[in-house]
């Protein structure tokens, strides 16, 4: 089946370093991934695991001290890591792979009116003129559900609210009908109300404009809904990758098991939340090993020494863990990933009682 | 509650024990015993003998920070009117009422502009529970929040602390024991920290202030133990903020809040800007520290799972008014207020199948037809449920009520 889907970008043996006080750092070590049209993939990771370095390759938007170490990035027959010039990225980035940032205050220029930022783009890439661009700027933040859109045209970016806001900065992205949307933790900053609203939205217009998206976030909660693929990172590494329902409902990597269970969603009031001991290792030496080893109460001597291949569970899903090895002894997930649908059923009586049916 | 502190098995104190040189002042909620005054007056007093010694033979240690005069910020415990007003006679620790919110009103004046946030607030919150106090960004939570400890001034209306009333103007000594009393973790763990001052000095600044320790040794020892209780090493004492992670932050943020020993603490989004790897292990500190301590926490959150998981009883809020107010499992068994229903299905549930059915409410203010004859009022719809709603609403909703059945368990 995944054969038979078109891959988009297809990212092989990547890696990402950064120069640190005279010093090289690894960030993102030598990760493959296909991304497929159309589709929706969530990289999910605690801070620092490289997901939105990762992202920011694909439209050379690394920081100054950052490089592309080696590995391919393969975006219609083109090889963006090979990328140098900004006349390069000029015709990918914004136009052919647009980003929506975390956080909707410092993405809009706070002198300029709403309606400059979004024609801008257009005048710009679609060389519309000023008053095109105009009509087409209200469309979009029509299309973006903007109440009054005419009116709101000539606000101010502090005129907005956040959710707001980050419907303005979704409008800008779809100005130029990008083929890949990357949203770098677009909803972290709102309520979960705007949050649940936000994601809908995006989903939505994926519909309607068929195209890819890669969604970041370090909520495995947020993803359940808009995912159809999954790439759990850790530490520069993707140690994780598998359609939604292989993630979520057959998780074979301890760290994906610890990110599920400390979901607040999943906890109940008798038993303290379980959570992730200790912090993400360092980048400043060199990680042997497996680089989740020290925080992991599953991990064996193997994992201390040895960095564990790619274990391949069916065609859609494999797992980088020494557990996965024929010789592993078998241990038994966490309660609470084994109990997870049954738990969440649990938790859905609103829904339930909104729709009248059983959730199986 | 003085019963369920008499039957604390001893390792609970022992715990504590490092932290509490000075027993009276320690956070467990004193038993009738404990108030006897003579006690109290007899230690605290000797501590403030006892600092006196030490200050001058140790000025020294404290070069970094100007030493503040002696007694002059010393809190005199003869006069803790909060003690006083605290009426101890009140029959099941359910009816004890720690903050009484009565009929408040606050308004922000924007030049001659009025605008009024919070109207005929009425809110208990009970001694030794999790409140949790969940609305969207804009519905006044924060302002409640910071009204309790006096950041916000009230324009009318009353708070009050252990029965004294806590709002508008009162004395200046009240004032100052209040702010022993009641402590807040703020939600950004990131700028509610002073650049320029390490550990040490964050952790300990509310310590010096009132002279809660009895000499320096007391209170390094004070704050090392609180580092190592909220999980960060007593090395980092002579670090500064910024070498920290957010998480890292927030549990700073509790150490100095959990220093002084508070009774009541007011969490506001105390989790929202943390990973969620992280947000566990601050709810599970929190909840560990209100377990061990018998805190009352209000727990301002925008986010219901994670209200649902540490609150005991939690008061949905929106556009300043509270529009339902129940214990938390009965909350989400049967949410009546369509604000309510219209929160619980925006909260993500990890579960793909699930989620993909859902259907996203959105609150429609509009839709309750609410007639000045018949406005809508806080009304009780079954024991521990409110729901603010009109006649008709309320017929329909205690149909819905029989229809979902009693409270399970």
């Amino acid at each position: 089946m995944a054969n038979e889907k078109e891959v988009v970008i297809d990212v092989k043996n990547l890696s990402v370093g950064f120069h640190v006080r005279g010093k090289k750092t690894n960030v993102i070590r030598n990760i493959s991934f296909p991304v497929y049209r159309g589709e929706t993939l969530a990289i999910v990771g605690e801070s620092g695991s490289g997901k939105s370095v990762t992202t920011k390759t694909f439209t050379g938007m690394l920081d100054s001290n950052g490089f592309i170490s080696g590995g391919s990035i393969i975006f219609d027959g083109l090889d963006l890591a090979k990328f140098k010039t900004n006349d390069d990225w000029l015709q990918i980035r914004g136009k052919r792979i647009a980003t929506i940032f975390q956080d909707p205050m410092t993405s809009l220029n706070p002198l300029l009116t709403i309606g400059y930022q979004i024609s801008e783009v257009l005048i710009l890439h679609h060389g519309l003129s000023k008053k095109e661009a105009k009509e087409e700027a209200i469309k979009l933040l029509a299309k973006v559900r903007i109440p009054n859109p005419e009116e709101r045209y000539n606000d101010y970016p502090f005129q907005y609210s956040g959710g707001m806001r980050q419907r303005v900065v979704i409008a800008i992205a779809l100005a130029c009908r990008p083929e890949v949307l990357i949203c770098d933790e677009p909803t972290t900053a709102l309520d979960v109300t705007v949050q649940a609203q936000i994601i809908a939205l995006i989903k939505e217009l994926q519909e309607e404009y068929k195209w890819t998206t890669i969604f970041i976030t370090h909520d495995l909660g947020v993803v359940a809904n808009v995912a159809d693929r999954i790439a759990v990172m850790y530490a520069g590494q993707i140690v994780e990758y598998g359609t939604v329902e292989d993630v979520f409902y057959h998780p074979e990597h301890p760290y994906t098991w610890a990110l599920l269970a400390s979901l607040p969603q999943l906890g109940t009031k008798d038993e303290p939340l379980s959570f992730i001991v200790g912090n993400p290792p360092s980048f400043a030496g060199e990680i042997i090993g497996d680089a989740f080893a020290p925080r992991n109460e599953y991990a064996m001597n193997i994992d201390f020494v040895m960095e564990p291949p790619i274990f391949k569970i069916s065609e859609t899903h494999w797992a980088k863990t020494w557990l996965l090895s024929p010789n592993a002894p078998k241990v038994k997930k966490p309660k609470v990933i084994e109990e997870l649908h049954l738990r969440m059923k649990g938790a859905a009586t609103e829904l339930k009682r909104q729709e009248g049916e059983d959730y199986e | 509650m003085s019963k369920k502190n008499l039957e604390k098995p001893p390792v609970s104190k022992d715990v504590l024990s490092p932290l509490s040189n000075t027993e009276p002042l320690s956070v467990e909620h004193p038993t009738a015993q404990d108030l006897r005054e003579d006690e109290m007056v007899e230690s605290v007093s000797g501590m403030d003998s006892s600092y006196q010694e030490i200050f001058n033979g140790e000025e020294k240690v404290e070069s970094e920070i100007p030493a503040p005069k002696k007694h002059k910020n010393a809190l005199d415990p003869k006069d803790d009117e909060f003690e006083k007003g605290r009426d101890i006679t009140r029959g099941t620790p359910a009816d004890d009422i720690i903050v009484k919110m009565r009929d408040v009103r606050i308004s922000f004046k924007i030049g001659t502009l009025e605008r009024v946030i919070i109207n005929h607030l009425n809110l208990d919150i009970k001694r030794g529970e999790i409140l949790g106090l969940v609305g969207e960004s804009g519905s006044g939570k924060t302002t409640i929040g910071r009204a309790i400890i006096r950041i916000n001034k009230v324009s009318g209306g009353e708070i009050t602390y252990n029965n004294v009333k806590i709002s508008g103007k009162i004395p200046k000594k009240r004032e100052r024991l209040l702010k022993t009393k009641i402590q807040m973790i703020f939600q950004d763990p990131g700028d509610s920290l002073n650049d320029r001052a390490n550990i040490d000095y964050i952790v300990s600044e509310g310590l010096r202030a009132f002279h809660l320790y009895d000499d320096e040794a007391d209170r390094v020892n004070k704050v090392t133990e609180m580092m190592q209780r909220v999980g960060l090493r007593p090395e980092y004492l002579s670090r500064y903020p910024h070498e920290f992670s957010g998480g890292q932050r927030q549990r700073i943020g509790i150490a100095r809040c959990m220093v002084m020993n508070p009774e009541f603490i007011v969490a506001d989004e105390p989790i929202s800007a943390l990973d969620v790897s992280i947000r566990a292990q601050v709810l599970n500190l929190i909840k560990q520290f209100q377990q061990e301590r018998d805190l009352t926490v209000l727990f301002i959150a925008h986010d219901l799972s994670v209200v649902k998981y540490i609150s005991d009883r939690i008061a949905v809020i929106y556009a300043g008014k509270i529009v339902e107010l129940c214990s938390a499992n009965r909350l989400f068994e049967a949410p009546l207020h369509p604000y309510t229903k219209a929160l619980l299905t925006a909260v993500p549930i990890p579960d793909p199948k699930i989620e993909r059915k859902k259907k996203i409410v959105v609150y429609n203010p509009m839709q309750h037809h609410y007639v000045k004859s018949d406005a809508p009022e806080f009304r009780e719809i079954e024991p521990g449920h409110f729901v603010r709603c009109n006649t008709p609403e309320f017929e329909a909703m205690k149909a819905e009520l029989a229809r979902l059945g009693g409270e399970k368990k």
